[in-house]
């Protein structure tokens, strides 16, 4: 239980330093790239390696290599929603989560499994 | 175009938006926690690039450019998605260049310390979605055809002629 509340402390931590960094940058478009910043991976590998050793780190970086593939179709996917259709940032990024949930399942069946 | 701070930005964002980003982030990192210990780090390992915190800050942003134009009269506006439509572009960059972090990573944590690894990859990550960002702003092959400029601006006038009429016809309603 304890680990857990770390986990999610220094998770949430990593996170908001990443989106206020995101916050004060500008221009936009630069400021943009921190939306896919590795914050979530700086936490929990950290963690990986203290609690189950630089091995175990580094099969979770291998799959994380197919989740950031599966990322970049996830945002330009996001680009297409909300720039050529036009649709609300919450319905084109919640709708483009099923779009990067099939992308990281197909990488993983076909290259990781 | 000179990368700046915009300190003003700070107080844009209210104390709860905070708060969801850092419930987001801590609750995703949980979960991918989870996940790694009851099926395994291949499972896991995905989950370190879920767009946790993306569907809330392109939301967020969209309502601020919202919130912005409503102050200064306009009521209907795609502004708010146009510059969440440019965050998502600054993040495909950025996940491409996530892509060489998590190889270095898994090349690299066998042979080498955390303290040395995970620094060099985020250096690494910084640098190469940096030249990706500048590559796509500066190299003439990132600027639109004029042909494909001009479709663009037919577009959106389009697209406003239309919002504007709905907009219209929604004060004769009333």
């Amino acid at each position: 239980m304890l680990q857990m509340a770390l986990r999610f402390l220094i998770g949430g931590a990593a996170v908001s330093l990443f989106a206020l960094l995101a916050d004060l940058l500008r221009p936009k478009g630069f400021a943009g790239l921190f939306g896919a910043a590795p914050s979530v991976a700086l936490a929990t590998l950290t963690l990986a390696v203290i609690s189950d050793g630089p091995g175990y780190a580094a099969t979770e970086a291998r799959s994380m290599v197919a989740g950031e593939i599966a990322l970049v179709v996830y945002a330009a996917a996001c680009v297409y929603l909300l720039a050529i259709r036009h649709m609300k940032a919450a319905q084109s990024t919640l709708l483009a989560l099923s779009i990067w949930g099939g992308a990281a399942s197909a990488l993983y069946l076909w290259v990781l499994k | 175009m000179v990368i700046k701070l915009n300190l003003n930005a700070l107080r844009e964002t209210s104390a709860h938006e905070y708060l969801i980003r850092f419930v987001l982030g801590g609750a995703i990192t949980v979960i991918a926690g989870l996940l790694g210990s009851r099926y395994g780090p291949e499972i896991g390992g995905l989950f370190l690039a879920f767009p946790a915190i993306f569907p809330a800050s392109a939301t967020l942003l969209e309502k601020h450019e919202r919130e912005k134009k409503r102050e200064a009269g306009i009521a209907f506006t795609i502004r708010g998605r146009l510059a969440a439509a440019l965050d998502a572009r600054g993040a495909v960059m950025g996940a491409l260049a996530g892509t060489l972090f998590a190889l270095l990573v898994w090349k690299m944590l066998p042979k080498f310390p955390l303290w040395e690894t995970l620094p060099l990859a985020l250096v690494l990550w910084l640098v190469v979605a940096t030249l990706f960002w500048y590559v796509r702003k500066h190299h003439p092959w990132s600027r639109p055809s004029q042909s494909g400029g001009k479709r663009r601006r037919e577009r959106r006038s389009s697209h406003r002629r239309k919002t504007c009429g709905a907009h219209k016809s929604g004060r004769k309603a009333l």
